[in-house]
């Protein structure tokens, strides 16, 4: 009996002492929380959450992998706990919640008769799937079945609809999904989704440079969800009432609906539910997912650099502004003129971004008033440059200094600024881009007789907004197409008297497939006018490359266009924490390629922070077409006319800055909403054949 | 040379320790959900009872036997056990990190399975030499994985399957192990 006793005692001490020492020996350093985790779990290894036993899973959750309410049998107690270790609670701003991408249903047709068992894994196994559409939802509802708590169903359209308010996130769903139609993701997942080119896409949402859910937001207006549909563009893009009055709308050139008919007037639509909001007095809260205590600097605060900073801001990261000009708001305020985005509009939107906990601190110049060394000295983790394109190209001809000659941006600039700036009566404005007319417009309201516009090549050619050349003409500009200006004619006080320009006439087509223009020798022509402006494009100003005492800042490259040289998927220039986007990368393009952009970056700029790599996003499409979701043609449309804009009367405009475009009213807005077909992938609502889609809406 | 085969093969097949023996049921059971899963759960078990088997046959052989204590075994076999795999989990942690990523999850599930202790128990009953012991712990491991392995690929391939309401999940699981304990019956007879 004494040496047994004596034994096992002796084999205790032993196991005890070698594992106290190896627990020292062998001691690897593992988040605390990982135990604690683990102590609110159920402990019966049963493996029911699809983790190897409890330690496994409580290391899941602490790595963010896994939900606070993984464990299948400790339940709602449970999670509870788990929670609060985690610090959060269960139903916060970043809980993951299931949503479902497809809504092909009934609409979309089926590629085999299918006869076996009502499962969506069986039937992807054997078929790959059962709809035309090789992303598409299929329909048997593996998803309803997965889901413990009854928040995913079918809807009556045949494809799964999730309530939010049941949804805790577990994931089950997506487990099931064989086709990756329902998706469990957190807010911050899905501020930061990417188009990829296996998601079931309409040709509007893959062309759109800030990537909106355009569909999803048309829907919602149809369905009367303004505070929704404002939601769904506020993922994508912080700036809806800018961008619904000045962008161009790319969106629009791919709309399915223009195969057949007009294409649906998607801009007006955003900008309607975005006026709605700001006319409806209050402001619909915006989400930010908890505190991550990593800062970051945004040197910039137009379009790209608030979208940044807002995007940054939305998942949890502490951003602050900093702004060169007296106020934020970029070429949207300095730019592009009160009478197309009144300024009092844009200090709205810009205040309700700055709402979300970020600082902005104005009138400091990067490389003059602050720089590299001192942001970083003041603890920023990473900074991002979106300083925009403001350097006016020179003519690079006689007479370019003159008295009455001017710069574009230059000019609009101190307009805006509220400069008074000595005007003469006719002018000439040399470009045709955006920044040309703008100019035009600007001089006609203030006050002079004639404006012309000189351009090298033809109408077709100019780059500027198509709605703006048309305003233009009807304001009674006068177009000089195919002139190159030569010389500027000054008087003996220096001051302007004419433009001289050579015309021109259009050559072989080049590479692009633009026909060149070639001057025609002796068609050396005056016109009399006393001003001139030079708009023929910007590029960015990077003085502070050199201005900065920091010596890193000598590694930032530059390309030979003066943009900061970075890798186009990741926006992450050659110094590795610096990143960039908009104009300052890509020179003077458009303000929804900024704010994609700027997003885009603040993907980077996160992935950098957590210490992981920053890489493009997989299959990523940036703007390139998923080519089956492009057709020539489209049954079931019925032609309707399409929502004119409406403007104020020509009359009104000219002597005043008055905002010119007016919002649509609201049947209206209705109206074309109606006119959207919901695309996606491959299908979509014929107007004829699909008669449900507008009962259910 | 000849004699080891045989033992292998009755490990591996005509005595499995899943199917013939009924034990380590609820590894069984909780790790064949998902392929993945049942391999990296087959190698953990393979890695630990050949340490185990190896272990406990010498504390058996110098310190029971000589002491005249055999009837400790089993009490004095799952301190050392358990106090293996923890040592085994915490010296993989810090100095072979990539192991432990595929196999250390699994091995506080084995702390206390009971097919490894049954194995070392059967190893001093039927008393096999040292040697004799390794080869016999590693084929019941490798027997185990295998049984594990097929009931894996079996299970994945039933939740494609119209299974009754009642008979869902865990119940069908048990019905498929006993089908499948019954094919290996068909063994027998072969040594
Ligand atoms: C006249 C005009 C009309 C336009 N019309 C349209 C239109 O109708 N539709 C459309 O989509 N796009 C239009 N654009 C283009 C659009 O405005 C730009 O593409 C967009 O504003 C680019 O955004 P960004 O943030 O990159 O740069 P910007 O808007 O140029 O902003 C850069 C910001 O950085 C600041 N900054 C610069 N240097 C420093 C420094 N060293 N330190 C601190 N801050 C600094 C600047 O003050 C500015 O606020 C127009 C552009 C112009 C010039
Ligand atoms: S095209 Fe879109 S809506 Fe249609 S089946 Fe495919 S994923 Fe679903
Ligand atoms: S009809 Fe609607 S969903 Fe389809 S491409 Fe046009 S705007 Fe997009």
């Amino acid at each position: 009996m004494i040496p047994a006793l004596l034994l096992m005692l002796g084999i205790g001490a032993v196991c005890g002492i070698v594992l106290s020492l190896a627990s020292k020996i062998f001691y690897v350093y593992e988040d605390p929380r990982i135990a604690q985790v683990e102590n609110c779990l159920a402990g019966a290894n049963c493996g029911g959450c699809g983790y190897a036993g409890c330690s496994a899973a409580a290391a899941a959750v602490v790595s963010g992998k896994a939900p606070a309410n993984i464990c299948i049998v400790s339940g709602k107690t449970g999670a509870e706990a788990v929670a609060k270790v985690m610090g959060v609670e269960v139903g916060n701003a970043e809980a993951p919640l299931s949503y479902n991408m497809c809504e092909g249903g009934f609409r979309a047709a089926d590629k085999y008769h299918y006869m076996g068992i009502s499962s969506c894994k069986a039937m992807a196994v054997v078929f790959g799937g059962k709809r035309v559409c090789g992303v598409g939802c299929i329909g048997l509802g593996d998803c309803v079945k997965a889901c413990q708590f009854g928040a995913v169903s079918m809807g009556p359209k045949g494809h799964p609809v999730v309530d939010e308010e049941k949804c805790v996130g577990c994931g089950a769903c997506q487990k099931a999904c064989p086709k990756n139609i329902i998706e469990v993701k957190t807010l911050s997942e899905r501020i930061m989704k990417f188009n990829q080119k296996y998601d079931p896409l309409a040709p509007c949402a893959q062309t759109c440079p800030a990537e909106i859910n355009i569909p999803r937001y048309i829907n919602q207006l149809r369905e009367g969800k303004y505070k929704e549909a404002v939601q769904t563009i506020r993922l994508r893009n912080p700036l809806p009432l800018a961008c619904g009055r000045v962008c161009p709308h790319p969106c629009e050139t791919e709309c399915r609906r223009g195969i057949e008919d007009e294409p649906v007037s998607i801009n007006q639509l955003k900008r309607f539910v975005a006026d709605y909001e700001m006319n409806s007095g209050s402001r619909i809260p915006i989400k930010c997912a908890p505190d991550t205590g990593k800062k970051i600097a945004v040197v910039g605060g137009g379009p790209s650099g608030l979208s940044c900073a807002f995007f940054l801001r939305r998942i949890g990261h502490q951003v602050d502004i900093f702004e060169a000009m007296p106020k934020l708001g970029g070429m949207l305020r300095y730019g592009i003129p009160e009478y197309r985005l009144p300024k009092k509009v844009l200090d709205w939107e810009i205040q309700g971004i700055l709402d979300l906990g970020i600082k902005a601190f104005c009138h400091v110049k990067f490389g003059v008033d602050f720089g590299l060394g001192s942001l970083m000295a003041a603890g920023y983790n990473a900074v991002f440059l979106g300083v925009g394109a403001w350097e006016d190209f020179s003519l690079g001809i006689e007479g370019e200094n003159l008295d009455g000659c001017y710069t574009g941006i230059n000019f609009l600039q101190r307009i805006s600024g509220g400069e008074k700036i000595k005007l003469g009566r006719t002018a000439a404005v040399v470009g045709g881009g955006n920044t040309a007319v703008d100019c035009a417009r600007t001089l006609l309201r203030l006050g002079l007789d004639k404006v012309y516009m000189v351009y090298r090549r033809t109408r077709k050619e100019m780059p500027a907004n198509e709605v703006e050349i048309v305003a233009s003409e009807h304001e009674g500009i006068e177009f000089v197409f195919l002139a190159a200006p030569t010389r500027v004619v000054g008087d003996d006080k220096n001051k302007v008297t004419h433009l001289e320009y050579l015309k021109m006439q259009l050559g072989e087509p080049d590479k692009s497939g633009r026909r060149r223009p070639e001057p025609i020798p002796g068609s050396e022509t005056l016109l009399a006018v006393d001003m001139v402006i030079s708009a023929i494009g910007q590029s960015p100003d990077a003085s502070f490359k050199n201005q900065d005492p920091q010596a890193r800042m000598k590694e930032l490259e530059l390309t030979k266009w003066n943009t900061i040289d970075n890798n186009p998927a990741t926006h992450q220039a050659s110094i590795p924490y610096i990143f960039t986007a908009g104009d300052a990368a890509t020179g003077p393009s458009l303000v929804v390629e900024a704010i994609g952009g700027g997003r885009r970056a603040a993907r980077s700029i996160d992935l950098f922070l957590k210490g992981e790599a920053v890489e493009p996003v997989k299959d990523s499409l940036q703007k390139k077409r998923i080519h089956e979701s492009i057709f020539t043609k489209v049954d079931g449309i019925k032609q309707t006319p399409r929502a004119k804009q409406p403007e104020l009367h020509v009359n009104e405009r000219l002597d005043s800055f008055i905002e010119v475009d007016l919002v649509l009213p609201e049947a209206d807005a209705h109206k074309e909403a109606e006119r959207c077909l919901n695309c996606c992938r491959i299908c979509y609502n014929p107007d004829t054949v699909f008669p449900m889609a507008k009962k259910a809406g | 040379m000849g004699d080891l085969f045989v033992l292998v093969i009755s490990c591996i097949f005509i005595n499995n320790i899943l199917l013939a023996q009924y034990l380590g049921n609820c590894p069984f059971l909780g790790t064949s959900k998902k392929m993945e899963t049942a391999i990296g759960m087959a190698m953990a078990v393979i890695f630990v009872l050949v340490l185990a088997g190896a272990l406990t046959w010498i504390i058996n052989e110098y310190m029971l036997k000589p002491m005249d204590v055999v009837y400790l075994q089993t009490l004095s076999f799952i301190l050392v056990i358990a106090a293996l795999v923890q040592f085994v989990e915490m010296f993989l942690k810090k100095s072979i990190p990539a192991l432990y990523g595929s196999l250390g999850i699994y091995l506080p599930l084995i702390t206390t399975n009971c097919a490894v202790l049954g194995v070392c128990l059967i190893n001093i009953k039927e008393e096999y030499t040292f040697v004799e012991s390794l080869v016999t712990s590693f084929a019941y491991a490798a027997g185990f994985g295998l049984a594990l392995i097929l009931f894996a690929g079996v299970r994945e391939r039933i939740l494609l399957a119209r299974v009754p309401k009642p008979l869902q999940d865990v119940s069908i699981g048990l019905i498929t192990a006993g089908m499948i304990a019954m094919t290996f019956m068909s063994f027998k007879g072969m040594v």
